[in-house]
């Protein structure tokens, strides 16, 4: 088994050659080569501006919204949660419907607006959870998310359905989330933004494996309940906000790298985290290679190639492992 | 080390009566405390305010002569180990796992699992003789391997005192001997031990002190002897019994049939 888990690491350098390789324009090895080291080459301004910058923001998103789901799954001690359950993607979501409905013509605004969103979707729901006074209690954290998400999805459909049919498309595309926008400035902002965030969860490894057990034996083993469930669902949910602001809703990754990874290497979750973080990242800059080469010169949103490409591979990681 | 409650009171948002009212207990090394009662007299409650879970209404719960309240968890799991009523496993892991959970106060969130841990996290298995069962995963242990997997994750801890919430129910005969025999060895190797039960001939056995609660209460404090008697049993419990006496000398209580007469 961990043999097969060191084998799926050797994804991650896998995974940057062909998110380099991918694309409308076919470039030969050498070129991504010649363009990576010459400024000047003829090829340096596809790898360098719009390849590179593009894998490496697929890279880091794929590993934090990975980090996030493993994180979120034993917070709430539900294998099926994964970044979006906890009401951010309604709120990201009417954030940006509303930003494309108004169109301001300013470039950040979608992924601002979608921001603003799930902030405030997270602050909502945080308030709702907090039960007398001091204890945020995951149960009600989870109802909260989905009624919160519910709302802000009702809310967004109203918008939708009264704005024109481009801008519905527009933002239909938006949601189903995708890195053509992807520049160095974007990811430069959200690699400055998600290190924090991504460092707190990697060091709460210990914790997530005690409060994985339940809030009462995770207190007996000697865990800082309330300060760790605190400090776990601001990370993931700040972290979650900012990749729905750099490339929308990308599903699935979040959900099946952490599974993957349990059961190919290791629950505990100090060296799991880590793992997932690579694994996840290479597994969305190879579904971010796919969506553009597939169709092209088009391109599919990459939340639906993860979900097309990881369902099939997650079935048969099930059927392996349960028969 | 000695775990106490001092006048310990609980009451519940919207629970008129107390949970817990004036509720005093020692728990020292070397001693076996039981602590036993109908249901709702209060034992969990009991057991979690001890541990700081619960807010006290009134009273303190006093470990090493400081406040439980005052305690860091990661402190106080470095020396109270603790079996809890209920478990219920998510995300499966091996019983190695699972036991080197109780290293973690020790270690913190940073330090690596060393020498020591290892050690101590082995000779917890030894202790409850599921050495064997190491590389299982814990969803593939029976309810008797469970137990004995989760009273080596608190010896892991390398606790002064081990407080056990119904450690016994559902195991067979022959566990709940092993689980008891086991926590009297604990205990006369200088651990200071507290489990809450309901077999009460388990406890006239084990214990050197029984507190028998009731509406929160404490209703007698003392050798089995003193607490399993016949008149206290059925006023408690609100059923008739008979108290017999085994050869050594400890009492062993008999539950009557409707109707039934005791003997003698």
């Amino acid at each position: 088994m961990r043999r097969a888990a060191l084998g799926l690491l050797l994804l991650v350098p896998l995974s940057l050659v062909v998110g380099l390789w991918a694309g409308p324009v076919t470039l030969s090895p050498l070129d991504i080569w010649d363009g990576l080291v010459h400024p000047y080459s003829d090829s340096a301004a596809i790898v360098r501006d719009l390849r590179l910058p593009r894998v490496l923001l697929a890279f880091l998103v794929g590993g934090s919204l990975s980090v996030v789901g493993a994180s979120l799954q034993a917070l709430l001690r539900n294998p099926l949660a994964d970044p979006y359950l906890l009401g951010l993607s309604g709120g990201a979501g009417l954030g940006a419907v509303v930003a494309i409905a108004i169109n301001p013509g300013w470039p950040w605004a979608v992924p601002a607006a979608a921001f603003a969103g799930a902030a405030g979707a997270i602050a909502l729901v945080y308030r709702l959870s907090v039960v007398s006074g001091r204890r945020l209690d995951p149960r009600v954290l989870l109802l909260a998310g989905v009624v919160v998400g519910s709302f802000a999805g009702a809310i967004m459909t109203t918008v939708a359905s009264l704005s024109e049919a481009a801008e519905l498309k527009r933002a239909f595309l938006w949601l189903l989330g995708g890195f053509g926008a992807a520049s160095w400035s974007a990811l430069v902002v959200f690699a400055a933004y998600a290190a924090v965030p991504l460092v707190v969860l990697l060091l709460s490894g210990r914790a997530l494996d005690l409060l994985a057990l339940g809030e009462e034996s995770a207190k007996h083993l000697g865990a800082e309940v309330e300060r760790n469930k605190r400090i776990v669902y601001i990370a993931t949910s700040l972290l979650t906000a900012a990749s729905v602001a750099v490339c929308g809703m990308v599903g699935f990754v979040g959900l099946v790298v952490p599974h993957a990874v349990r059961r190919l290497w290791t629950p505990m979750h100090r060296e799991l985290l880590p793992v997932v973080f690579f694994l996840g990242g290479a597994f969305l800059v190879l579904a971010d290679g796919l969506a553009r080469t597939i169709v092209r010169p088009l391109e599919l949103p990459v939340g639906a190639v993860t979900a097309i490409v990881g369902v099939p591979l997650f079935a048969m990681l099930l059927r392996r492992n349960y028969t | 080390m000695i775990l106490a409650a001092r006048d310990l009171s609980v009451r519940y948002p919207g629970v008129a009566r107390r949970v817990l009212d004036s509720v005093s207990l020692r728990v020292e090394p070397g001693r076996l405390v039981v602590v036993t009662g109908p249901n709702g007299s209060g034992k969990t409650t009991l057991v979690n305010a001890l541990l700081g879970l619960v807010v006290p209404d009134g009273g303190s719960a006093v470990l090493d002569g400081k406040p439980v309240s005052g305690w860091r968890r990661g402190s106080l799991a470095k020396v109270v180990g603790v079996v809890a009523q209920r478990e219920e496993v998510v995300f499966p892991i091996t019983v190695w796992q699972t036991v080197m959970l109780g290293r973690y106060a020790h270690l913190g969130p940073l330090a690596p699992i060393g020498f020591h841990d290892r050690e101590a996290t082995l000779r917890a298995l030894r202790r409850c003789d599921i050495e064997p069962l190491a590389e299982r995963r814990v969803d593939t242990l029976s309810g008797g391997e469970w137990q004995r997997v989760r009273l080596a994750r608190a010896l892991a801890q390398q606790p002064r005192i081990l407080v056990l919430d119904e450690p016994t129910a559902s195991l067979d005969v022959r566990h709940e001997m092993e689980l008891f025999e086991l926590i009297r060895t604990l205990v006369a190797d200088g651990l200071a031990g507290l489990v809450v039960t309901h077999e009460l001939n388990l406890a006239a056995r084990f214990a050197d002190r029984i507190v028998l609660l009731n509406e929160g209460k404490v209703v007698v404090d003392g050798a089995p002897a003193e607490v399993l008697r016949r008149e206290i049993l059925t006023e408690v419990f609100g059923w008739p019994v008979a108290v017999t006496t085994w050869w050594d000398g400890s009492p062993q209580v008999v539950p009557l049939r409707a109707g039934e007469a005791a003997p003698g």
